[in-house]
Parts: C-alpha cells; sequence; structure tokens
C-alpha cells in the first residue's frame, strides 16, 4: 500500500514519458488525477492508521552485505507529511492546468519529484533516505533549469551544488553511523534501538556535526541558506512551491527522524547549538524579508524565518535542564505541526506569486499598486495567505508556533523571547507587503496591459490549501492526535 | 600443470580467440571481415562464461603460485572481456570496413588478456610480462586511425609506456634485491626485516606502472591526449578495460606482497589524493567531451585508489571491485553516447540533444549522473562502500576529500548536460547518430541503474 502510493507517481511519470505524442491537454489532466489519487491513498491511510509506532511497515532485502534494506513505514511524524505532500503536489498539478511550455517534460518530472518526496518521509532506511534525497535534488535542478526564468541557469547550478554537498557530508555521517553500529546497518529504527554512538562523545559529536550540517544545509538553517533565495525566485510557480513546501521538509524531518533518535546524547550535548541557530534564522530571516522589494525573495526569507521556529523547537527537546517531559513533547509536536503548516502556507503563497509573474511578468512589489480594486479574489487570497503565515491565531501557523514557543520557553527563555519577536518582524513585513501590492492608487505594472482576476484553476489550486491552514487552526484535534504520539516518542528517545 | 593450464580456460580461450581471430582475417575478403568481430565476441563472451563457471569453483592458484585465482580475479576476468565487447559493439560503426578491421579485434583482444593477467599476477615477474603484453597492444591500437592526432597520442602513449615499464623492471629487480624473491607470499616473508624507506622506494617504481595503466596521478600524462587523439571506441577503451587490471593488480600487490602496516595505506592514498584532486581541477573547463571525460576518468581513478589505500577494512575488496564494475558501465556508456555523435567533439555540439534524440540525451545523462554518484546508479553504491571502507580504515581526511572533489565534479558535468536542453539544435546532432553506439549507449545506461538497484547480489559473492 505504502509502496504503491510511493512509487505511482513516478509509473506514470515513466509512462508519461514512453508515450509519444500525448496532446498537452490530456497530460495535464493525467497529472491532476494522478496526484488526485495520491491523495485519496494518503487518505486511506490515515484513516486505517493505527499508532503508536510505524505503520504499513514493508521491509525487503536490499543489498543485504552492507544492510541495505528497501524499509519503508509512517508514524505520527511522516504520515502528516506524507498526507502534505500529496495535497500540494495535487495543488500544483491543479494550478499546471494552465502551463503550456513544454508540458509533458514537465509533467513528468513533478511526479518524480512526488516519488522522491513521499519516499523520503517514508523512508526508515539511511540509504533510501539518500537515494530519495539525492534524487530530488537531482529533479528540481532540471525543474529551476528547464522551466525557471531570468538567471534560472545559474541559480539552478547552485542549488545543485550547494545541497548535493550538503547530501554528501549527510552520507558521510550516515557511513559513521553504520560503521559504529554493531551488527553493522543502516536501518534508522535498528540504529535508534542501538545509539551506535553512546559512550562515545568525540566520534558521537563528529557525525552529529556530520549529519546536521547536511540537513541544514537543506533545512535551510541560517547561516547555510544562501542557496535558497536565488532558487526559489528562479524557479517556476509550481517548482518553488514544492521546493519550499516539501523539499525544504526534507532538512527537518531528517533531524526528527534521524538526529534525534539516533543520537540523543550528542543531540542533547548540542542542543543548544540549535536553538542559538534557530533564534538567528528567525530573526534574520524576518529582517531580511522585510528589506525585500522582490516579493518572491520576501516569501523566500520568511522561510528562513519559519524554519528557524523550526530549528528553535528541536532544539529545546534535547534540553533537559528546566524542561518537563510535557514541554519537550509540545516542542517536538510543535515542529511537526510547523513543517505541515508551512508547507500549506508557504506552498500556496508561492502559487500566489506565480499569478504575478504570469500577468505582468514581473515580482517588484514597487511595479504594483491597487490590485485589490482590479483583482479583488485574487487580492482576498493574498491576504489570507499572508495572514495565515504570519501565524495569526485561527490558522495552523498559530497553532505550531504557539507549541513551539510554549515547549520551549521553560527550557531556553531567553533565546524563546528574542524569537518571538520575529513573529511581530513578519507581521510588519507581510502588512507592507500587502499595503502595496493591493492597496493605493491604482498602478498596475505595464500601461494598457489588463491585470485579470485570479483564474478558475488559480482558485481551486490555492484555496484548499489555505482552507486546511485555516481546518488545522481551527479544529487541530484530528492532526494533533496522530502527530502528539509521535512526538512523545520521539521526546522519550532523546531523553534516554 | 595440465591442472594449472585448466585452472587458465577463460585467459586461453581470450589467447586463442585472437590467434583465430588474426587467422581467420587474413583469409575473409574485405566486405566480409564482420565475421571477424562476430568471433571475437564469441571469444571474448566464451571467456566471461568460462570464467563465471570458474568462479564457482572457489580460490586457488596455478604455477605455484606466481598466479593466483580468486574473487578479484574472477571478477576481472568476467568484467573485461565483457567490458571489450561492449568496445567492439560502440565502435562497429567507425571501423565497419576498415582495411584493418582485423587488427583491431586482434589487438583489442591481445590486450584484454593482458589486462586480465595483470589482475592475476601474483609474481613481479609475471605481473612485468602482463604489463608488457597489456600496453603494447595499445600502442599500436591508439594510432590505429593514421592521423596526425592518433601518431601523437600512440607517441605518447608509448614513451610514457616504455618509461614507466622500465621503472617497474627497476623496482621489480629491486624489491626482489630486498625481499629474496619475486613470488608475492614468499616476497612478503622476505621484506619482513627489510628498511622502510628502501622498500617504499621499490614499491613506488614497481607501482608507476600499474598507475600508468590505470591512468593515475603522477603517470596519468597520456590519458587526455591518447583519449582525444585516438579513436573513441579506443579511448573507451583505453581509460576502462587496462584500468580494471591495473587496479586489480594495486590491490593484490599492496595486500600480498608488502608485509602489512608498512606504510603503503597512507602512500597509496596520497596518490589517490593527488589523482582525484588534479583530474577534476583539469576537467574543470574543458570543452571537448573527450577530454573531459579522460580527466574525468583519472579522478574516478582517485575514488578507486581510496580501496587499495584502506585495504585492511573488511569493505575494501568487494567495494573495490563493485566500483570498478559500475565505473566500467557507466564510462562506457559515456563513450558510447560520444561515439554515436561522431561528428560532436565540443560540449557545445550536443545542444538541443534532447529534443533531437531523447532517449539518446537521458542515457548520457543517467551516465554523467552516474559518474558524479547520484544514487541508485551503480558507481553511488561503488563509492558509498569505497567511502565506508575508507572511513572504517581511519582515512576520513580522504574520504572527505573525495566528498569534496565529488561535488567540484558535479559542476563540469552539469555544464555538460545543461547544453543538452537547449531548444535548438546544433549541426553535429542533427546528423544523427550511429546506429550500434546508439544501442550499446542505451543498454549501458540502462546496466548503469540495473546494477545500482540490483547490486546487492553481486555484493554479495
Amino acid at each position: 500500500m505504502l509502496t504503491i502510493l510511493i512509487f505511482l507517481p513516478l509509473a506514470v511519470s515513466v509512462a508519461l514519458a514512453a508515450l509519444p505524442r500525448l496532446p498537452d491537454r490530456v497530460v495535464r489532466w493525467t497529472f491532476v488525477a494522478a496526484t488526485g489519487v495520491e491523495v485519496m491513498l494518503a487518505g486511506v491511510l490515515w484513516a486505517g492508521f493505527t499508532g503508536p509506532g510505524y505503520g504499513y511497515q514493508v521491509r525487503v532485502p536490499w543489498i543485504p552485505s552492507i544492510g541495505v534494506s528497501y524499509h519503508v513505514g509512517v508514524d505520527g511524524i511522516s504520515l502528516p507529511l506524507v498526507a502534505m505532500t500529496a495535497v500540494l503536489f495535487l495543488a500544483c498539478a491543479v494550478y499546471s492546468l494552465r502551463q503550456t511550455r513544454r508540458v509533458r517534460g514537465f509533467v513528468a518530472l513533478l511526479l518524480f519529484l512526488e516519488t522522491t518526496s513521499l519516499g523520503l518521509f517514508a523512508a526508515l532506511d539511511l540509504i533510501l533516505f539518500f537515494l530519495f534525497l539525492d534524487l530530488s535534488i537531482v529533479g528540481m535542478y532540471f525543474v529551476i533549469a528547464g522551466w525557471g526564468h531570468r538567471d534560472n541557469r545559474r541559480s539552478a547550478l547552485t542549488f545543485f551544488l550547494y545541497t548535493f554537498l550538503g547530501s554528501l557530508v549527510l552520507l558521510l555521517g550516515f557511513i559513521g553511523l553504520y560503521l559504529a553500529a554493531s551488527p553493522s546497518t543502516f536501518d534508522i529504527v535498528r540504529l535508534a534501538e542501538q545509539r551506535p554512538l553512546a559512550g562515545s562523545p568525540v566520534e558521537g559529536g563528529l557525525v552529529l556535526l556530520a549529519v546536521c550540517l547536511g540537513l541544514a544545509v537543506k533545512t535551510p538553517l541560517v547561516p547555510l541558506h544562501s542557496w535558497l533565495p536565488p532558487a526559489h525566485t528562479d524557479a517556476p510557480a509550481a517548482g518553488s512551491a514544492i521546493l519550499a513546501g516539501v523539499l525544504l521538509k526534507m532538512g527537518a524531518y531528517g533531524f526528527v527522524r534521524i538526529a534525534m533518535p539516533v543520537l540523543p546524547e550528542a543531540w542533547r550535548q548540542y542542543a543548544m547549538v540549535f536553538v542559538l541557530l534557530g533564534v538567528t534564522g528567525a530573526l534574520y530571516g524576518a529582517l531580511v524579508a522585510l528589506a525585500q522589494r522582490d516579493l518572491k525573495r520576501m516569501i523566500a526569507y520568511t522561510s528562513v524565518n519559519h524554519m528557524g521556529y523550526l530549528a528553535l523547537g528541536v532544539g529545546t527537546a534535547g534540553i533537559l535542564a528546566g524542561n518537563t517531559d510535557q514541554a519537550r513533547q509540545l516542542a517536538v509536536a510543535g515542529s511537526v505541526t510547523q513543517m505541515v503548516s508551512h508547507g500549506l502556507i508557504t506552498g500556496a503563497l508561492f502559487l500566489l506569486a506565480g499569478v504575478c509573474y504570469d500577468r505582468a511578468g514581473s515580482y517588484e512589489m514597487d511595479r504594483y499598486g491597487g490590485l485589490a480594486g482590479t483583482a479583488p479574489r485574487f487580492a482576498a487570497l493574498v491576504a489570507l495567505g499572508a495572514f495565515a503565515a504570519l501565524g495569526l491565531p485561527g490558522f495552523s501557523g498559530f497553532i505550531a508556533e504557539f507549541q513551539i514557543f510554549t515547549g520551549s520557553l521553560g527550557a531556553a527563555p531567553v533565546p524563546t523571547a528574542l524569537a518571538l519577536l520575529g513573529i511581530l518582524v513578519t507581521a510588519a513585513l507581510f502588512l507592507r507587503a500587502l499595503q502595496r501590492v493591493f492597496l493605493g492608487p491604482q498602478r498596475l505594472p505595464l500601461p494598457g496591459v489588463p491585470f485579470p482576476d485570479a483564474r478558475p484553476s488559480e482558485v481551486a489550486a490555492t484555496v484548499p490549501l489555505l482552507g486546511l491552514a485555516l481546518v488545522i487552526g481551527v479544529l487541530p484535534r484530528f492532526l494533533l492526535e496522530l502527530v502528539e504520539p509521535g512526538a512523545r516518542a520521539v521526546a522519550e528517545l532523546v531523553a534516554r | 600443470m595440465t591442472r594449472d593450464l585448466l585452472g587458465l580456460l577463460p585467459e586461453l580461450c581470450l589467447l586463442a580467440g585472437a590467434a583465430c581471430v588474426l587467422l581467420a582475417g587474413l583469409w575473409l575478403p574485405r566486405e566480409r571481415q564482420w565475421v571477424v568481430h562476430a568471433l571475437a565476441t564469441v571469444a571474448l563472451l566464451g571467456s566471461a562464461g568460462l570464467a563465471l563457471r570458474a568462479a564457482g569453483q572457489g580460490a586457488g592458484a596455478a604455477f605455484d603460485g606466481t598466479y593466483t585465482v580468486d574473487a578479484t580475479l574472477h571478477t576481472v576476468r568476467v568484467l573485461a572481456p565483457l567490458a571489450t565487447v561492449l568496445v567492439l559493439a560502440l565502435s562497429r560503426g567507425v571501423v565497419r570496413g576498415h582495411a584493418r578491421e582485423t587488427e583491431y579485434a586482434t589487438l583489442l583482444l591481445l590486450a584484454t588478456l593482458g589486462a586480465v593477467l595483470l589482475a592475476g599476477s601474483g609474481d613481479l615477474l609475471v605481473l612485468a610480462a602482463a604489463y608488457l603484453l597489456a600496453s603494447v597492444p595499445l600502442y599500436a591500437l591508439a594510432g590505429f586511425g593514421k592521423d596526425a592526432p592518433g601518431t601523437e597520442a600512440a607517441l605518447k602513449l608509448a614513451l610514457t609506456g616504455a618509461l614507466l615499464g622500465i621503472v617497474m623492471l627497476a623496482g621489480t629487480t629491486t624489491l626482489y634485491g630486498l625481499g629474496g624473491a619475486t613470488e608475492y607470499q614468499a616476497l612478503r616473508t622476505g621484506l619482513a626485516g627489510v628498511p622502510r624507506t628502501a622498500m617504499l622506494a621499490a614499491l613506488v617504481a614497481v607501482l608507476a606502472g600499474m598507475l600508468f595503466k590505470a591512468g593515475a596521478v603522477p603517470a596519468h600524462f597520456w590519458v587526455p591526449d591518447a583519449t582525444e587523439g585516438s579513436g573513441t571506441g579506443v579511448a573507451a577503451f583505453l581509460t576502462t578495460v587496462p584500468k580494471i587490471g591495473g587496479l586489480a593488480a594495486v590491490y593484490r600487490l599492496v595486500t600480498e606482497a608488502i608485509p602489512g602496516g608498512a606504510g603503503t595505506g597512507i602512500l597509496v592514498a596520497v596518490l589517490a589524493a593527488a589523482s582525484m584532486t588534479l583530474g577534476n581541477f583539469a576537467a574543470f573547463w574543458q570543452d571537448s567531451v573527450r577530454r573531459l571525460l579522460a580527466y574525468s576518468t583519472i579522478s574516478q581513478v582517485g575514488y578507486l585508489l581510496i580501496a587499495p589505500a584502506a585495504a585492511g577494512a573488511a569493505l575494501a575488496r568487494p567495494a573495490l571491485l563493485f566500483y570498478l564494475a559500475g565505473y566500467a558501465v557507466t564510462n562506457l556508456g559515456a563513450f558510447a553516447v560520444v561515439a554515436a555523435y561522431r561528428r560532436a567533439e565540443r560540449r557545445t555540439d550536443y545542444t538541443g540533444l534532447f529534443r533531437h534524440d531523447p532517449l539518446l540525451a537521458l542515457a548520457l545523462v543517467v551516465c554523467l549522473l552516474g559518474l558524479v554518484g547520484t544514487p541508485p546508479t551503480a558507481v553511488f553504491l561503488g563509492k558509498l562502500t569505497v567511502f565506508a571502507a575508507g572511513l572504517d580504515a581511519g582515512l576520513g581526511w580522504l574520504v572527505v576529500l573525495a566528498v569534496l572533489n565529488t561535488v567540484a565534479s558535479v559542476f563540469y558535468y552539469l555544464r555538460w548536460i545543461g547544453k543538452l536542453f537547449s531548444s535548438t539544435a546544433s549541426g553535429a546532432v542533427v546528423a544523427g547518430a550511429d546506429g550500434w553506439a546508439r544501442a550499446s549507449a542505451v543498454l549501458l545506461a540502462g546496466l548503469t541503474v540495473l546494477l545500482g538497484v540490483g547490486g546487492g547480489v553481486l555484493l554479495r559473492v
């Protein structure tokens, strides 16, 4: 079942690539159908999941001589991410109904990316995790290089080199774990049981450094974020949405799935580093975003800010002194909720930013003005997205940040208080952006060029994402009931 | 003696094949020379098949231990002939109807035999003889085109080969003088008490010959010129098959002939580091695709040399053998694409290949990303195991260097890949592909992925 969920998009992708001369319309609707089936499959998995622990596990030996197996399974932490991924891809498919440039290749690549993303969140083997991570980099490289705009080739190359270096450092860490375990294995579950480097602080620290460097590049944590703004800005809208919504979560997910359970001792020892990195990222991302004149770059930098909160959450989960079990669990659960919430909201925001570029070929906020008059539906959607992103109560972001801050306050009061300031800055920058683009005198980007309101496919793509963010914000129980047992398990594993 | 000879059936099959091909070629009319290539292919496949059967019978030694039959040799005995079959296939388009079609096949067979013998040598003198057999046919092959670049390639190859061959013989003499034997096992005991510096110096001299075969720094000067100057088929052979034999010989030499803990690990590690770094940085701004692939093979040898450097680790030998197989398939695949578009000499000539021939463009992407080491290709698995062996042997710095090199290498492979997806096609691409080479390229790209996904089966044996 889980395997079907992972590989169905790939199968469709291969079929699309192999069948010649399909009309673009058919290809686009196949994309929607395939991603729709994925959402349904994810829903079935969610409905049938009975935690705690891993469900739907499959384990087949793959390269037994070095302890690699095809081992997949989902728990309360990965299942929400799997579902979020499926939903976001469906949204991108709907949004791409208006795609006209080399449709077949684009759809095939995005479907390929869906397989790598789902596979990564379901992987319970380090090499499998690495495989999907690397393939996602390859897929995204081609999306940016092939369908991006402006300086896209250079951005794609920077993205590839930067994240590939990160992934290889990660691989070194994985090999370190493999060699330290006895019997040697790449299996995440077994490694978490064994804690291979417990009692050797130097090696444990080095392996943690390698693992975390790799994941931090992918997340990205300041100061390893410099690949992100160009990659986001120059990618096509659907590509940016996937990059921000799904690919950025891979690093953060890696912290929760690999670094914390497998190296609890080292994690506890260096937890303060993550807290500080998180606070720095939250504040830095917000302040730099405030200074942007380019709408898409601004959203990209708010991702850095949100990933900062996430790092704060996972960091404080490692601080035992002054932290109750309850608080640690809350911080982890908040981080996971933040991953889901950020995926939905930022995905929607990037798709909406794509609308601007689609109409007027520019992201410069100063070139727009008074759009609320001509495009009210579009304005309402962006406003909704902006309020969701700044963490207004009633949206998923609030739930996530509330959990993170409540969980963190006891263990690291000063950093948490500082990070709270980030929310203030974020609120300011989103409101300012709304004001610049939608209010004020009507000043359309190009004289004589109309700015049509959001089209049905654009509405249909973004409304469900924002709607889900709202549902999670108002009725979070259905998500938290799934996340909390998983978060408790991780918090217990870290405290060992 | 008879039993020894029977143990060498795969090698004898190659030798007999070479003789038959040469004789058959003399009798056949010019337009029927393809029969010769078919015969050569049969001999190569036969040899690989016999080797597979022999692999089931386990390890042993022949001719008083001067020739070692073990897993290393089994692998090379299968790998080298199969690689040569593919070289024959991808160069069909060029060699068909050529005045020296027969010589081409004969020389390839003999060079393959030389590579296999290199891998099996358990004695310094056998190693020297194998070195000559693996090298001399290549000199002739490099100049096969009889044009100016080919002559330069042949000359450069021959001069370097002769020089390093003599250095190697000097090293052999010195090791014999120090250890009182040429057979590896006896040598190892004999060398136990001798001055380390002298022994390492002699070892470096012997290694010189092997490094020449493998195309590793500092014996790499011939690689770019010979790869660019000789035909694509010969270039593919030069950068693949002798390498397999050479690296297997380095591994055997380091693990069997030299007493453990003599500092050979660090020596080979330095060579590996130099090879991967130099090869990579020289490849950076290459516009000629064959030169680019030439430098890329130099860097690949660097990664491969991590295995002999980490000889103490349990994974070292499987890692080396698997990486060799993965490398051979991937490298041949890239060369097959180059052979398919004979007129595309430069990177820019590949502009728009994806539009024109998507399957082949994908094959090239798979092979180039394979050379980078992206999962799930064969080289990734090779790199993974080699890195694991390196870390296990305490060569952390070398593995980190290899990782940095890998990232640097992405740059020039991507520069090539980036060209494929332009919407305008260059003239060289529009001219169309050679059928045999094209089929080989697609087959090899598929094999790269298959070997990566199904590598578990191979690593077990």
